[in-house]
């Protein structure tokens, strides 16, 4: 897979040959330092972008050709992400970031209010239903954000720095939680330049200038 | 995702931003609330020009000879003549000249309008006498200089005297009132009440000449009236051979006319309204390219979660929609507080409320959301996911 940006006149080669397969029910961490390309080798996995040249199959399907909302399907049903800055949108409540994938998915009111609040009970944020993100600490705004890209059961999740923004304590639960859902079934995707945080994974793919340079099992 | 999940997020939006949403609803509420008072204000004064006509009876028609005949004009006398031969169509016909002149009682002066007539007049013009008496048919036959007076006059020129049997000199001649009109427009200058009227066969001096130009013809009924113009033309054109030398008109002519220039009126009117509209939608349509630059990051996030480029648009469009429909509503109850307080106030024009103004108006502004919310909504939908993530 290779990608590569146009900026002005240069030409800029932000992912060259990756090759590179990741199984059902991996935990992956993806690790390099910052502009390697491990976030644009997420946005591809994850389906926000398409390569420039080269295949990419997620789950049996061929997506390097497929177009915005196909994409976009995609991401509804089978990607959750989770995100360094949390991402949550401010001027809603935590119940309300957290029951959006289901809108777009076009599940029922009484049904959304119902899974929603269960999410958000399950990563211990129960008494924080209507707290605008602004209200709450980083940690709970990043279970918040867990608890939206659980809702619709996604069998992989991305985790771009999930720890990057947090305090230690916070960190740890996090990762716990990370740590939980690989038990449970998820395939987790986790980037970081955080070598600490990547040894918790089962596999680490080290990235640098757009290539891999190391990718081996955690014993 | 559902229409009304849209209008859900629509309204969260539109809180989250209340002052800037109002700001933005300014345009339209503006708009729609001077489209509906100007329109109201237009209605109502229709209404009151067309009550006044047809306070004035439905079976009047109207003569006014415009050409000349060297041998002979239509005369007082020819109509009177024609109409004792055809009863059956029209019962009454009374002379109209009018003049402005120069009333003097005293020392005290002031110019009004003169309407030289007979008897029939008090009839055919539904004419009330509130003092005195009308113009008899002696006052013609032995010529007197009689005169009746409106409020307006009396206010001008009778203080404190009873004006019955008092005589003024209407451009030099000597007339002796002998009865007030009843009162029509509240005595204002320039009105029904501001005039004075004296018998025709008195008024050759005051007129400065005894050709009769206008009368008026009372139909035998309102079924009669076309039956009644239409003998009156044919007469008319026998003696004058051109049928540009008069005019026969009744009230439905002057109807038709008014509605010509209340319906020109409401042209404009239109016109002025359309445009403020579309820069009421120009004004929504920056606020929202604002807010969908400002809004990039949750647009992205949105994206990210799986929002579809149709579900980012609807978003949008009914945002626009929202906003202007509630500056729609909110200038349609503005508008109609406007016909109360204000027009209904004044008391000048009668106030009158049209619904489907209002509808019009509110539906306008609802498309002009649509229409003006497209571009900045398109322009959100068009968004890349990982762009829109990657702003702060």
């Amino acid at each position: 897979m290779y990608k590569t940006y146009q900026m002005s006149q240069i030409q800029i080669q932000a992912l060259r040959n990756i090759n590179l397969s990741i199984r059902k029910n991996e935990f992956v961490a993806i690790v390099g330092p910052s502009g390697s390309g491990k976030s644009t080798l997420m946005n591809m996995l994850g389906c926000l972008d398409v390569p420039t040249s080269g295949t990419y199959i997620l789950d049996g399907l061929e997506v390097s050709n497929l177009t915005d909302d196909e994409l976009a399907e995609i991401r509804s049903k089978k990607i959750g992400f989770i995100f360094q800055s949390f991402n949550l949108i401010q001027k809603l409540t935590a119940l309300e970031n957290v029951e959006l994938p289901l809108i777009y998915m076009g599940v029922r009111t009484s049904e959304r209010l119902k899974r929603a609040k269960s999410a958000l009970e399950n990563v211990g944020l129960g008494d924080r239903l209507d707290h605008k993100p602004n209200e709450l600490s980083g940690g709970q705004q990043q279970r918040v954000a867990i608890a939206r890209a659980l809702i619709n059961n996604p069998p992989i999740i991305f985790a771009d720095e999930p720890t990057g923004n947090l305090d230690t304590k916070s960190g740890v639960e996090i990762m716990n939680l990370l740590k939980a859902l690989h038990k449970r079934g998820n395939t987790i995707v986790l980037i970081t330049h955080d070598n600490d945080i990547a040894k918790q994974a089962d596999r680490i793919i080290r990235i640098h200038d757009g290539v891999i340079v190391e990718d081996r099992q955690v014993i | 995702m559902g229409f009304f999940q849209a209008y859900k997020m629509a309204i969260k939006s539109i809180k989250a931003n209340k002052g800037r949403s109002f700001l933005t609803m300014l345009g339209v509420i503006i708009g729609v609330a001077s489209v509906i008072s100007a329109v109201a204000f237009a209605q109502g004064s229709t209404k009151s020009i067309t009550d006044s006509i047809q306070k004035l009876g439905t079976n009047l028609i109207q003569i006014t000879l415009t050409g000349r005949n060297s041998n002979r004009d239509m005369s007082y006398e020819d109509l009177k003549k024609f109409a004792a031969e055809n009863t059956e169509v029209i019962s009454a016909v009374a002379p109209q000249s009018s003049t402005n002149a120069r009333v003097k009682y005293g020392s005290t002066n002031m110019n009004t309008t003169i309407i030289a007539t007979s008897p029939e007049y008090e009839r055919i013009r539904n004419v009330h006498v509130t003092q005195g008496r009308f113009i008899l048919d002696f006052d013609l036959e032995y010529r007197q200089n009689v005169a009746l007076i409106g409020t307006a006059v009396v206010n001008e020129l009778f203080e404190n005297v009873n004006p019955i049997g008092e005589k003024i000199k209407i451009n030099g001649q000597i007339f002796k009132i002998v009865g007030i009109l009843e009162e029509r427009a509240n005595g204002a200058a320039y009105s029904d009440d501001d005039q004075i009227i004296i018998p025709i066969s008195s008024s050759r001096m005051v007129m400065g000449t005894s050709s009769i130009r206008n009368f008026a013809v009372e139909a035998a009924s309102a079924e009669k009236v076309d039956a009644a113009m239409d003998k009156l033309e044919t007469f008319l054109l026998d003696i004058y051979k051109n049928e540009n030398a008069f005019r026969v008109f009744d009230q439905s002519q002057m109807l038709e006319t008014l509605d010509n220039v209340t319906g020109s009126m409401m042209i404009v009117l239109g016109g002025i309204a359309a445009i403020s509209l579309i820069v009421g939608g120009i004004g929504i349509m920056n606020i929202m390219l604002v807010s969908v630059t400002e809004r990039t990051k949750e647009i992205g996030i949105r994206k990210a979660i799986g929002a579809k480029r149709k579900n980012i648009l609807t978003q949008f469009i009914i945002e626009a929609a929202v906003v202007t429909g509630m500056g729609g509503l909110i200038g349609v109850l503005l508008g109609f507080s406007i016909i109360k307080f204000v027009i209904g106030g004044l008391g000048l024009v009668p106030a009158v409320y049209s619904i489907p103004w209002a509808l019009i108006a509110f539906g306008i502004s609802l498309l002009v959301g649509i229409i003006f919310g497209l571009f900045p909504a398109y322009k959100a939908a068009s968004l890349k996911p990982i762009e829109a993530l990657r702003t702060e």
